[in-house]
């Protein structure tokens, strides 16, 4: 029963290629950096990691092993004392200085972050890097100042921080793990995804540049099994993870009884509530933001749709005219809203669960873009309506451009159905009434909520979720919590 | 002849009532020298569901009445256990050899205790929130919610002070309570139960539960409508089957050690930083411009 949306701009445009003006160089082998100095993996085993949006291969990158995961743990531990010595005014000009860099490699990193990952060049531009380096500028802040944040209290730094995230937003999450961790004292190692290490190796560039001190921050890339071993590694005082709830759960049980302090950050299924009385283009443009930005690999995309019943037909209306206007195709190209899906793996994900849509009985509008590229993973961005709650689209997170729209009658029932998820990550409200949006803000169980907005991220403001997505906050002064011990209470 | 003393039935609290537990089981409670002092209720892991159950349906109402009247009601704990210091140390003193004037320095605590949990049920919020300068037309600011329900599991000693301090902290936040007493001296959790019904704590708020704790951790790590767990002075091996089971549902568990001393410490025990585990941070976005 699928309806279809032509992609109205490419019938009557055709675009050409995307300039390629800047060449970013990168090595065909990307080794680890570990104790300030890029090595081989002592593994000696190697995996590609491919463009997925062209499928040509970009590197072969280190996959470390037991031994290697040993050599960065060392390193984090010997660099800990004196980095953590060091006066917080001290760690901070490194901070700064690392906040700089990026800034001045910005196009660099928004370029190979695109080619590696799929996303589109303008959201690695114009989102990803900046609010990167904007990580590293405000953490340097908070080095000398961390007593502030702590009233009552003495904070000490955690230790030596293993750091796991996932390939969504890869610099973005390195910043996000790595500029509180090290603001606190804390040595760390980074572990990239799998399919997207290119930039945080790039990072460490940057770190040599600045001349962080040799073994304060560590990359080693790998597959699972990487993290696994650094996650269970003794020497290990800290574990920060980001990414799937079942990994967090295996990660809640694996560190249960060892004192690590453990911080999750997991999936969701987060819920945009729309009121017949809010600004309905701005919503339209809030909810389509919400769910296609980044393909839909976001972990707080407003992947459930609840609204007010009177106005549904209007509002599948303005989806489907939005939803036709979409561009998906080279990440490379600046007109691009959505690029190519990250793996193939995650494509066939991301697929199974459209079909399992269509089978359970809920109405697809999807856009069908003509002269998608002939390789990559793609995936045209689609919605459900006369979607069941105990259909499979409206329960488990998909992390792909799909989106479910759901009716209520009363905020009550937009409340309660909201919150009827294992998930709390995020929420949206839009209403143009002051208290409802706060009555309804303060009753959702989400560790955010977007009134009127939506996908907004900032350094100082802390992100993280209730419930089974995971607990501990980044960002803001309160994502400084998971990498002190407080003393004195 | 001597008159025959009426010895009094040590019931458990769930759901602001009294109660027997439905297992039919009990514990005998003896004394220092090795008498029988009490019977007290022997928990079962359905009792134990109840309490969660009358702890849940009391959510919503604690947590949505304003801090300065959970203060007052919390203040109130205090006002009602002040005025039956002799009792409950004697109560300390049944199962454990300490002097009348340490027994009574572990309620005087208790009592305090209470009170600046008392004070914290308005300001924590302003401790532990804040609002955010973020770079763009918005007020943006976080602010702390509590969870749900809690489970605290109280250490053997101190008994009354260790579970006072225990659920103090969830509870001065607006979750509630489902606290399993000492194993060591169950007699003050049974009758701090009295404390909580004549101070205006509202039914299902706290509920108390004794019985042998190690029958029930399973339990409780794995009881989805539990959102966080609150203990101290645990085993490693507890500690780990705690935290194993509390992965399925995501539970947010916090381990503190006190020393002997740390207990009667007030900076220490009725910290924000010991709120701050059982509070969930929403960060709330709205445009600041049109």
């Amino acid at each position: 029963m699928a309806t279809t949306n032509k992609n109205q701009n490419s019938d009557a445009w055709e675009y050409s290629s995307a300039l390629d003006t800047t060449k970013v160089t990168i090595e065909s082998k990307s080794k680890l950096f570990i104790g300030g100095k890029f090595v081989s993996p002592k593994s000696r085993s190697w995996f590609a990691t491919i463009n997925p949006a062209t499928e040509t291969k970009l590197s072969d990158v280190a996959c470390a092993g037991k031994a290697d995961v040993e050599a960065a743990v060392k390193a984090a531990k010997t660099a800990l004392p004196k980095w953590s010595r060091l006066s917080g005014t001290e760690r901070a000009k490194y901070l700064y200085r690392v906040a700089r860099r990026i800034q001045e490699r910005a196009r660099e990193f928004a370029i190979l972050e695109t080619m590696d990952g799929g996303k589109p060049i303008k959201e690695s531009r114009d989102v990803d890097i900046p609010l990167a380096a904007q990580h590293f500028f405000y953490y340097a802040g908070w080095a000398d100042k961390l007593a502030y944040a702590f009233p009552g209290s003495t904070p000490a730094p955690v230790g030596v921080c293993a750091q796991i995230i996932p390939w969504n937003f890869p610099l973005l999450m390195a910043a996000w793990k790595l500029a509180p961790a090290l603001a606190c004292g804390n040595t760390c190692i980074l572990k990239p995804a799998e399919t997207t290490s290119l930039t945080a190796l790039r990072l460490a560039e940057v770190f040599q540049e600045v001349g962080l001190p040799d073994g304060v921050v560590n990359i080693i890339t790998g597959e699972g099994d990487t993290g696994r071993l650094l996650a269970q590694h003794n020497t290990v005082n800290k574990v920060a993870f980001t990414g799937s709830t079942e990994v967090g759960k295996l990660l809640m049980r694996g560190t249960a009884g060892t004192g690590k302090k453990l911080t999750l950050e997991l999936g969701g299924k987060s819920a945009n509530i729309l009121f017949a009385d809010a600004a309905m283009d701005q919503a339209v443009e809030g909810i389509v933001a919400g769910i296609y930005f980044n393909q839909g690999h976001v972990c707080c995309a407003g992947s459930r749709l609840f609204v007010e019943e009177p106005i549904l037909e209007e509002v599948i209306y303005k989806l489907k005219q939005r939803l036709g206007s979409l561009r998906v195709g080279d990440p490379l190209d600046k007109n691009t809203d959505l690029g190519a899906i990250n793996s193939k793996s995650q494509l066939k994900v991301v697929e199974g669960y459209i079909r399992s849509g269509v089978k359970e009985g809920a109405q697809l509008h999807q856009l069908t873009t003509k002269r998608l590229p002939s390789k990559g993973f793609w995936c045209n961005p689609c919605f459900f309506t006369d979607v069941q709650p105990s259909h499979t689209i409206a329960r488990e997170e998909i992390f792909g451009p799909v989106l479910s729209v759901m009716t209520f009658r009363t905020p009550e029932e937009a409340i309660s159905r909201a919150n009827n998820s294992p998930y709390g990550l995020a929420a949206g409200v839009w209403t143009d009434k002051g208290a409802k949006i706060f009555e309804v803000a303060k009753k959702l169980d989400a560790g955010i909520v977007w009134c009127n907005t939506y996908n907004k991220f900032d350094a100082s403001s802390p992100f993280g979720g209730f419930k089974e997505s995971g607990f501990g906050r980044e960002g803001g002064m309160q994502g400084l919590r998971a990498y002190v011990r407080l003393g004195g209470v | 002849m001597s008159r025959l003393t009426i010895a009094k039935t040590y019931k458990m609290y769930i759901g602001g009532k009294f109660v027997r537990t439905e297992s039919g089981r009990s514990i005998v409670v003896e004394n220092t020298k090795g008498e029988i002092a009490a019977h007290t209720c022997h928990g079962s892991r359905k009792d134990f569901r109840s309490a969660v159950e009358s702890a849940s349906n009391a959510f919503t109402s604690w947590s949505g009445i304003t801090g300065y009247l959970r203060g007052q009601i919390l203040y109130r704990m205090a006002e009602m256990l002040e005025g039956r210091r002799e009792e409950f140390a004697a109560a300390i003193q049944v199962t454990q050899k300490i002097t009348p004037a340490k027994a009574k320095k572990e309620v005087d605590a208790s009592v305090d205790c209470l009170v600046r949990f008392a004070g914290w049920t308005d300001k924590y919020q302003q401790v532990l929130g804040c609002s955010n300068a973020v770079a763009g037309d918005y007020y943006n600011f976080t602010v702390p919610q509590p969870q749900g329900v809690v489970a605290v599991i109280a250490p053997p000693a101190p008994s009354l002070l260790g579970l006072v301090a225990l659920l103090g902290a969830p509870l001065c936040a607006g979750n509630t309570i489902v606290a399993v007493g000492s194993d060591l001296n169950p007699i003050p959790t049974a009758i701090l139960g009295e404390i909580c019904q004549t101070s205006d704590i509202p039914a299902g708020v706290i509920n108390l539960i004794t019985g042998k704790q190690s029958e029930l951790f399973e339990h409780i790590a794995s009881h989805r409508q539990v959102a966080g767990i609150y203990s101290a002075a645990l085993s490693k091996k507890n500690r780990i089957l705690i935290e194993t089971g509390s992965a399925d549902s995501v539970k947010r568990v916090r381990f503190n050690s006190f020393s002997d001393e740390d207990w009667y410490d007030g900076d220490k025990v009725a910290s924000p930083w010991n709120i701050e585990p059982f509070v969930e941070l929403k960060t709330i976005w709205h445009p600041s411009a049109c």
